[in-house]
């Protein structure tokens, strides 16, 4: 493969609480490549959406921090960038889309200004070019008629409009990467197919490489090229969507595998994990998931599993893997 | 088994927002419009449907919470939208409900066994002196430890809250209760913990559940029969199995054609489903979904459609097989 797109290394990202620190998302590191689309999966709490703000450093609250080696995008770092150089970056390279559309788009503000106002203030275009490319860019996202709709209030849509009204937000822009915090959670099962639809066309058509942060791994299964897994703060395992879904290698990527609704429809009881992940200010000094795996050793209490590379494209921070062949 | 509850041709209807001045044009929302069902005794219920379709509010009047304006709740023999306060209060007494955010479901003021106690008193199911026995008993039945009842929410884990509602539901010893989406809340691995409860709880007191969801997949797993609901009606009804391998109308075939599965193998459907539920304030003539229907004959939209019941399945369409 050539040089990815997008380059972390060793993200983290700091909670200060009185004297303390607390590392919510630790040393993470991932590669995406042009026109990729990786799933973010893990149960809430788990760090993807904290992990994500943090790349775009657009961290909700001021006792976060973010440390690392680097974030490389388009020939810049964006950990060294400056806070003018980062607004400048964010929007035309890196595009969000938010899990409650309602509560990103300013209600009173029409929808077509809020679409043509990034456009006008990155590509520098006048307002009727904006208002132009803003009907485009709702032609492009599905929404009928959008010569009239453009006028239109936020109020005015429904839950799925409004959710391609915020992905025209952020492709007006033309960004390169878009991420996507669960962005169907909050939509009914058949608009949720239509927006996912949705987002496979734009990255055929554009190009355009994605982050799709989901706990839903069915989501998941029908849109991404590669899967990573999260727990307490730590990327586990991270593949190819075929390889992950067939042959996941940590236990915890295999439990939630197994938890899902659709896993093993015959069986009376449905599969669980046992236990409650870790609290992030009282993290044992081992694995993460140590407590709950089924799989665990004494090593596993001891030694933090580093994230290595198992096989080519695959890789897995457990001392205890299970075999290729899924769960044993 | 016996009928337990029965649901015939419900309305429910509320003030719609912006009805003129001074309510000079009163308009009504039909947030339920002549919904039927059956629950058996010991049965379990799937109630599915798009958000905004009136599963909940199906069953908050089931329970009485919201008044009906048309049709009957027959509640063991009894209807309850006639029922004086003697027959209120025996419904009270052997339903419950369990609800969605677990959370907000329980007051953060109030330790655990306070919640549980309090129920207890009011509907005098043991004496006083039992009360906090009984408590233990039952943080037990849901898979907590007594402890847990010095404490108060707050301190509690997503999961564990959700146990101390099913705690409180059980509290009545109901025969009916209603879940409204209580495992939509909760992350995967713990939605299976209380699923698995349900299960158990159900086989061990002979429970009858309606559980209300927007995920069929647990529907598949939980449920014996699935009613799938539409803009207030109840569209099609039958065994969870027959309906999710042969659905015959064309709108649970679309939803089931929509669940996200895990097999990388499967495509996203092409388009399951055009355009998004209409208003309810402005319901379409005919047969409700026809403006989405993509079976639709030039009569769907001036009739409402006939019921098919077929043993124990029944819908309501012009086609009495779903066409292909």
């Amino acid at each position: 493969m050539t040089t990815p797109l997008l380059q972390v290394r060793g993200l983290s990202v700091i909670a200060r609480t009185g004297q303390r620190d607390i590392t919510l998302v630790d040393r993470l590191s991932f590669d995406l490549g042009e026109g990729e689309i990786l799933g973010l999966v893990g149960e809430s709490g788990s760090g993807k959406t904290l992990a994500c703000r943090g790349l775009m450093r657009l961290l909700p609250a001021p006792n976060l921090r973010v440390e690392g080696q680097s974030v490389r995008l388009a020939g810049h770092d964006l950990l060294q960038l400056d806070e003018a150089g980062m607004r400048r970056l964010r929007g035309r390279e890196l595009g969000m889309i938010f899990q409650n559309p309602s509560s990103h788009l300013d209600p009173l503000m029409r929808i077509g200004e809020q679409i043509a106002e990034g456009i006008r203030l990155h590509q520098g275009a006048s307002r009727r070019e904006a208002r132009a490319e803003a009907i485009e860019v709702l032609r492009q996202v599905g929404i009928p008629d959008p010569q009239s709709r453009v006028d239109n209030y936020p109020h005015e849509f429904s839950g799925g409009m409004r959710q391609r009204a915020m992905i025209a937000v952020a492709l007006g822009c033309n960004p390169r990467v878009l991420i996507a915090d669960e962005p169907t959670t909050a939509l009914d099962v058949t608009v949720q197919a239509q927006i996912l639809r949705l987002l496979l066309e734009l990255r055929d058509r554009r190009g355009l490489s994605m982050i799709l942060i989901s706990h839903d791994l069915g989501v998941v299964a029908q849109t991404c090229d590669s899967i990573a897994v999260m727990y307490a703060g730590r990327l586990c395992e991270h593949g190819a969507k075929h390889e992950m879904l067939a042959r996941p290698r940590h236990p915890y990527s295999a439990g939630l595998l197994a938890c899902h609704p659709a896993a093993q429809p015959e069986a009376v009881r449905m599969t669980t994990i046992a236990g409650q992940p870790p609290l992030l200010d009282d993290l044992p000094a081992g694995c993460r998931f140590e407590s709950r795996c089924p799989q665990a050793m004494p090593l596993c209490r001891q030694q933090l599993p580093e994230l290595l590379e198992a096989s080519p494209g695959h890789r897995l921070a457990c001392h205890t893997p299970l075999l290729a062949g899924g769960l044993s | 088994m016996t009928t337990l509850l029965q649901v015939k041709d419900l309305q429910v209807q509320f003030p719609a927002a912006g009805s003129g001045l001074f309510n000079l044009r009163p308009r009504k929302v039909s947030a339920v419009n002549g919904a039927s069902l059956n629950l058996a005794a010991g049965e379990t219920l799937g109630l599915v449907g798009e958000s905004g379709c009136g599963k909940s509010t199906l069953a908050r009047a089931i329970l009485q919470l919201t008044p009906s304006c048309g049709g009957q709740v027959l509640f063991d023999g009894t209807d309850m939208n006639q029922g004086n306060p003697v027959d209120i209060a025996r419904l009270r007494r052997e339903t419950a409900m369990i609800f969605q955010d677990p959370y907000s479901a329980l007051n953060p003021r109030q330790r655990i066994g306070q919640i549980l106690a309090e129920v207890l008193q009011v509907q005098r199911k043991v004496p006083a002196a039992q009360i906090p026995a009984r408590v233990g008993e039952l943080l037990e039945l849901v898979g907590l430890r007594a402890e847990l009842a010095e404490r108060r929410p707050g301190s509690l884990s997503g999961g564990q809250c959700q146990r101390v509602g099913i705690a409180r539901a059980l509290a009545v010893e109901p025969r009916l209760i209603v879940a409204d989406e209580c495992v939509a809340a909760l992350d995967v691995s713990i939605q299976g913990q209380i699923i698995n409860l349900l299960l158990e709880l159900r086989e061990r007191m002979g429970l009858a559940l309606l559980f209300i969801t927007h995920d069929l997949g647990v529907v598949r797993r939980l449920c014996d029969r699935v009613a799938v609901m539409y803009l207030g009606q109840i569209v099609e009804e039958g065994p969870v199995h027959e309906v999710f391998t042969a659905p015959r109308h064309p709108y649970t075939a679309a939803l089931i054609q929509s669940i996200a599965d895990i097999d990388p193998a499967r495509r996203l459907p092409q388009d399951p489903l055009a355009g998004e539920p209409p208003s309810p304030l402005n319901l379409p003539s005919g047969c409700a979904f026809h403006p989405r229907c993509r079976h639709a004959l030039p009569g769907c939209g001036d009739t409402a459609p006939p019921e098919h019941i077929q043993g124990a399945r029944r819908h309501a369409c012009v086609h009495p097989q779903l066409p292909c």
